[in-house]
């Protein structure tokens, strides 16, 4: 396997779907930030066959597991101190987003007044189904 | 401070005690006169509409209160560009309460987020329309005295009519409700309305093309007009615009215990020949909601009436 520096104190995203690091990266902002990132796509995994993972050097303050929970809730976070992983945090699908994804019905209020933030809702847990708070046009998450 | 932008804003129970204020002020109309007096409420339609516009002003003035408010987008500063949440944070020191109709769905609720008075959703473009739906509910108690075990056919335009959306909505919490949703395959329900209501609580229900076929079962039959004004295209509404057209020789398929409703205006859709019909409950329910109207404004404000 590609080697990679470990990391002192930072954050591993671990079990991204192969092929979505990029996507990640950019939702998450890493690419505004002046700390290094490693994106490692397609390593090998027993459990995906093929993954992704981000390596984050330094603790970000500002992590938004929310967005990061809607885009694949399957993602493990590690967070590392000392070069241990001190904690695992799972994801769950955000009830709620607010600026994620926009609304694309053209007789919803959020076409002509653009100022609203485009908050979507949880429509169905099991379906992976968001539904527009405005409007309740439902938003097909792509895969 | 409570508003009405969804009929499910308001459980079954609060429905009911509004339904039950609503028949009290039918029967004793003189006693709720002076109930809003020094009340103000703004009609804020950036739509046109007659019917609830003026069936708004009729409730509030029965009730004492005063009205004010502009009828079309052109005749507010939405012309000049000014946003539905700056628009309602004015109304707000202007007025008690406020009604908004907006062609643009979400359009109450954003008026809500940002209000200190209680709003009503009149109609956000074809999403939801709650005072319809509790006036149709109020006509259906009123006529049938129950509001469970009945098979209610919606018929025309499924798609964009927010009427039905609503009715759908409401009806769907009481007990064995059955529906028949008749409707060309360009007009069907939204699939948030299958998904989410139909199939989600397990309502009985089924989509059929020809209105005579579903005749014989139906003990409500909801009309609704094809709006031209939810096309973008001109072609698909004069194709779809007649689609349905009830008339005397499909009310003898009826049972004669049936009764039409239609959230009006009716264009052609049930002719006029009809009209004498003891079915036909079309106008009453235009007066049911203005007592209904009267009792949601007053359970809005919070009033104690004597």
């Amino acid at each position: 396997m590609l080697n990679i520096g470990g990391l002192k104190e930072g954050i591993v995203l671990d079990h991204i779907e192969a092929g979505r690091s990029m996507d990640i990266y950019y939702h998450l902002g890493l690419d505004k930030l002046d700390c290094q990132v490693a994106i490692i796509k397609n390593a090998r995994s027993n459990k995906m066959g093929r993954k992704d993972i981000i390596k984050i050097d330094g603790l970000l303050e500002n992590l938004d597991l929310q967005i990061l929970g809607y885009i694949d809730h399957n993602i493990t976070v590690n967070i590392i101190r000392n070069e241990e992983i001190v904690e695992k945090k799972r994801l769950s699908l955000p009830q709620k987003i607010t600026n994620v994804i926009k609304c694309k019905n053209p007789r919803c209020i959020t076409s002509i007044e653009q100022e609203l933030p485009h908050i979507f809702y949880l429509a169905d847990e099991k379906k992976e189904i968001y539904r527009c708070q405005y409007c309740d046009e439902r938003y097909n998450k792509k895969r | 401070m409570r508003h009405m932008l969804n009929p499910l804003d308001f459980s079954v129970e609060e429905i009911d005690r509004l339904l039950a204020l609503a028949d009290d002020i039918e029967h004793h109309l003189p006693k709720y006169a002076h109930v809003c007096d020094g009340k103000k409420l703004a009609t804020l339609f950036y739509e046109p509409s007659t019917r609830t516009r003026l069936s708004f002003e009729s409730a509030m003035l029965s009730l004492g209160g005063s009205v004010l408010g502009f009828s079309s987008a052109d005749a507010s500063s939405a012309a000049k560009g000014e946003s539905v949440a700056d628009t309602i944070r004015m109304i707000s020191c202007y007025a008690d309460i406020a009604a908004i109709r907006h062609p643009k769905e979400g359009a109450a609720l954003v008026a809500a987020q940002k209000s200190s008075i209680p709003v009503i959703n009149a109609g956000d473009g074809g999403h939801q329309h709650p005072t319809q739906t509790l006036t149709d509910l109020m006509t259906i108690h009123a006529l049938t005295g129950r509001l469970s075990d009945m098979t209610i056919g919606l018929c025309g335009d499924l798609k964009f009519g927010r009427t039905v959306h609503s009715l759908i909505n409401a009806m769907a919490r009481y007990p064995d409700i059955r529906f028949v949703l008749i409707a060309p395959d360009e007009l069907r329900v939204p699939s948030y309305i299958r998904e989410d209501v139909l199939r989600a609580r397990n309502i009985t229900f089924k989509e059929v093309g020809n209105l005579d076929e579903a005749m014989p079962e139906l003990d409500i039959l909801y009309m609704t007009r094809v709006q031209r004004e939810r096309f973008f295209n001109e072609e698909d509404y004069i194709r779809l615009k007649d689609s349905y057209i009830l008339d005397r020789k499909k009310m003898k398929l009826a049972k004669p215990d049936m009764y039409i409703l239609h959230p009006l205006p009716r264009v052609n859709e049930i002719a006029t020949e009809i009209d004498d019909d003891p079915r036909a409950a079309y106008f009453k329910q235009a007066q049911y909601g203005v007592y209904v109207r009267m009792a949601l404004i007053i359970t809005l404000l919070g009033l104690e009436v004597k």
